[in-house]
């Protein structure tokens, strides 16, 4: 079984278009969107559509915060993304956003733990961006590799028997053991809004039979997204950063 | 964790144990075997018992990690691997001879069969660091050969992979590595420069050729140290007969400051093949360490500064030290294709700082008189071609010890270009294409065999002639005055 993990799609349907073709053909099985599947990108509709179909096909789907912003005006977002939460607002239809406020917060499955920002999942939505903030996350839990997004920024974190939380800074391609008796936490790097300076959409397969997490890039038609985003009259920002990665 | 008790004949797995061949600190060896599977095999095992290493258990797991991500013939071939929750074991080929140690009681070893184990030794590491692994624990113990003769590297469990999470590195504060032959920067906690094997190497064959570890077995980290600013006795003080070149190349992996070692492994690979061309510095000539008031210097200006500044290039390992040959056919001298050629190299070198060129040439030899280099005259005219070499090489002005001549004998130069490629490790051939000529017609073309065959990258060079624009069957060879096959 090959898990495809995907987070922060934000809208962006060029890139998760991307990412699905280049996991379809990296055999695999099955998705699991890790949060934010709208906000800031110009195709908020498309995007809840086709995760709509793979919930309905047996993939799993996490709450993020963009996502729970639809129908909750209490979340708060900075100040571009409150511009372009109200545009998103506007293009979602009834099923699409009742889809998104009953998404789940976390779902857990044979030792996997998939949150979108961090453990336990609630009210805030911190940043896990650095071995203190993930050690207490993998801590606060039992699982033995949780899955997260919302950093924008990939990241790997594993526990050591003395409690010492140690980071790895994942590369495009590698296949990386999840040795079983550790604990890991995985930050997945965004698919529709990447931040570390590489444009590329970011995702990851988890091949469950041999354990390893491969941490993947995408170069996707970033161009299409940006004009896109520049036509729906959204903050410019928005369409520029995709173009930079940051 | 579970207690399996493992003895001989119990079975896991599938695999059964037949002896223990090892029983160490951090992992006892089993020789297995399992139907089905072409033995003969070694099942590790970690040792887990209460009072054992902490790093025991980590170091199999980075061994655990990387050996499986390793391919051909200087790594054992890695086979299953256990699951934790039950019985953390590796099971890999078992290699029938023993490890280097054994020639512990013949030491010292001549200069000459220490520079051929050297060269083997480097070209395994260095095939190592193509696969993104710094071993970080070479020593006799690590090292067997192959009944081919290759040089197989075993133990991983303190080894860097470049694109996996350090577990070593990043949980213990100590280095961890074997005191006698870690290198400097290693000892300072740096796991990432592939250069700290060639330290190890130099140490081992400093050992070999004088039988003296040349820092002792120091036990304590002060001990460990001590390497950073206090220089070994020159190997020919305690050795006499080592020759000044060998001097030169394990003075040379002893640098403290990595930047100082050959850039890569297969650079020092390369030296310790061609004695008659290494480049022979002040390190050669040493007879005794330096003075007390020179270490003492060291000791106190910051001595781990230049290390802990110093970094591996970026792009891979030794990227940007290829090893570059250029086969030049003096025979039909064409000046226009040698200036092209020169030209080509001295493109490539400008992007390439630590790159070193090997100029070839191949003199043709009947296949009847195989003898003819014994004759004088053949003695004269690889002498010849030599003089034409470096005459050629001359406008290049690349520094002695980064060029170096090579005249070679067959009846058939292609196949003899590529065999020099296959057992130099060369990155990149440069040669050019024969002018249309009956001999081409006649002869084939060197270039195209050599481009077809070749391990590496080849480029062919051609010049553009005067007038020569409208050759209409050349064009499907490609145009301008080179083509790379990649």
């Amino acid at each position: 079984m090959r898990l495809a993990l995907l987070a922060d799609i934000h809208g962006n349907r060029e890139a998760f278009e991307a990412c699905l073709r280049d996991a379809r053909a990296r055999g695999c099985d099955r998705t699991v969107i890790l949060g934010d599947c709208v906000g800031y990108g110009a195709d908020p509709a498309w995007v809840v559509d086709q995760v709509m179909d793979l919930v309905a096909a047996g993939s799993v789907a996490i709450l993020g915060n963009h996502d729970r912003a639809v129908g909750d005006a209490r979340e708060d977002l900075g100040a571009d993304a409150e511009t372009a939460m109200a545009w998103t607002r506007g293009q979602l239809g009834v099923e699409a956003r009742r889809f998104l406020a009953n998404l789940p917060l976390q779902v857990e499955e044979d030792g996997r733990l998939y949150v979108h920002a961090s453990v336990p999942p609630g009210r805030r939505w911190p940043y896990l961006d650095g071995p203190e903030t993930a050690g207490r996350a993998l801590r606060a839990c039992v699982a033995q590799a949780v899955f997260c997004g919302h950093v924008h920024i990939p990241a790997l974190y594993s526990l050591t028997a003395a409690g010492q939380t140690i980071a790895f800074n994942p590369v495009h391609g590698a296949r990386i053991p999840l040795l079983r008796h550790r604990r890991w936490l995985a930050v997945l790097g965004s698919v529709g809004q990447p931040r570390d300076g590489q444009p590329a959409a970011g995702y990851a397969l988890h091949d469950l039979g041999l354990g390893e997490l491969t941490f993947l890039r995408v170069p996707y038609d970033v161009g299409a997204a940006a004009a896109k985003i520049r036509a729906a009259g959204l903050p410019r920002s928005l369409a520029d950063r995709l173009e930079r990665g940051r | 964790m579970g207690a399996l008790r493992l003895a001989p004949g119990a079975v896991l797995d599938g695999f059964t144990l037949k002896a223990l061949v090892h029983a160490g600190g951090m992992a006892r060896l089993w020789e297995v075997e399992r139907a089905g599977t072409p033995g003969p095999l070694l099942m590790k095992v970690p040792a887990l018992v209460e009072g054992a290493d902490p790093a025991a258990l980590v170091s199999f797991e980075m061994e655990q990690m990387i050996l499986p991500r390793l391919v051909g013939p200087h790594v054992p071939r890695f086979v299953a691997c256990g699951d934790f929750s039950v019985q953390p074991y590796l099971v890999m080929e078992r290699l029938p001879g023993p490890s280097l140690l054994a020639r512990l009681p013949e030491l010292p070893l001549p200069p000459l069969e220490v520079a051929a184990l050297g060269a083997r030794i480097a070209e395994a590491l260095d095939d190592l660091h193509r696969q993104r692994v710094v071993h970080l624990d070479v020593k006799p113990s690590n090292v067997l050969f192959r009944p081919t003769g290759e040089a197989l590297m075993v133990d991983y469990g303190l080894s860097r992979h470049e694109e996996l999470p350090d577990l070593m590195g990043e949980q213990f504060r100590l280095p961890y590595g074997t005191a006698p032959y870690m290198a400097p920067e290693q000892v300072l906690g740096e796991r990432r420069d592939p250069r700290s094997d060639q330290f190890a190497l130099g140490v081992l064959l400093y050992f070999f050729v004088t039988g003296v570890r040349p820092f002792g077995d120091p036990q304590r980290l002060s001990g460990l140290k001590r390497r950073l600013w206090r220089d070994p006795e020159p190997p020919r003080r305690l050795r006499p007969d080592c020759p000044p070149w060998l001097q030169e190349i394990i003075l040379r992996c002893l640098e403290v400051r990595p930047a100082w070692r050959y850039p890569t492994a297969a650079q020092l690979a390369f030296e310790l093949r061609h004695p008659d061309q290494v480049r022979l510095t002040q390190r050669s000539e040493r007879m005794r360490r330096d003075p007390w008031t020179t270490v003492l210097r060291r000791r106190f200006a910051e001595a781990e500064a230049p290390l802990a500044r110093s970094r591996p290039a970026a792009g891979g390992i030794g990227s940007d030290a290829p090893i570059v040959a250029v086969a030049l056919d003096l025979a039909e001298a064409d000046p226009l294709l040698g200036d092209a050629l020169r030209d080509h190299v001295a493109r490539l070198l400008g992007t390439l700082p630590g790159a070193r060129v090997a100029c070839l040439n191949v003199l043709k030899q009947s296949r009847l008189t195989l003898d003819t280099s014994l004759d004088e005259a053949g003695r004269s005219k690889a002498l010849q071609r030599l003089v034409e070499l470096q005459h050629w090489a001359g406008p290049l002005r690349l520094e002695e010890g980064r060029v170096s001549f090579h005249v070679l004998e067959s009846p058939q130069p292609g196949a003899e270009i590529l065999r020099y490629a296959r057992a130099n490790h060369v990155d990149h051939l440069v040669l050019g294409a024969r002018a249309k000529s009956l001999r081409r017609t006649l002869l084939g073309s060197v270039s195209a065999e050599v481009a077809a065959q070749a391990p590496c990258t080849v480029t062919v060079v051609r010049p553009r002639r005067p007038g020569a624009g409208g050759e209409r069957q050349d064009a499907e060879e490609g145009t301008g005055d080179g083509w790379t096959v990649g």
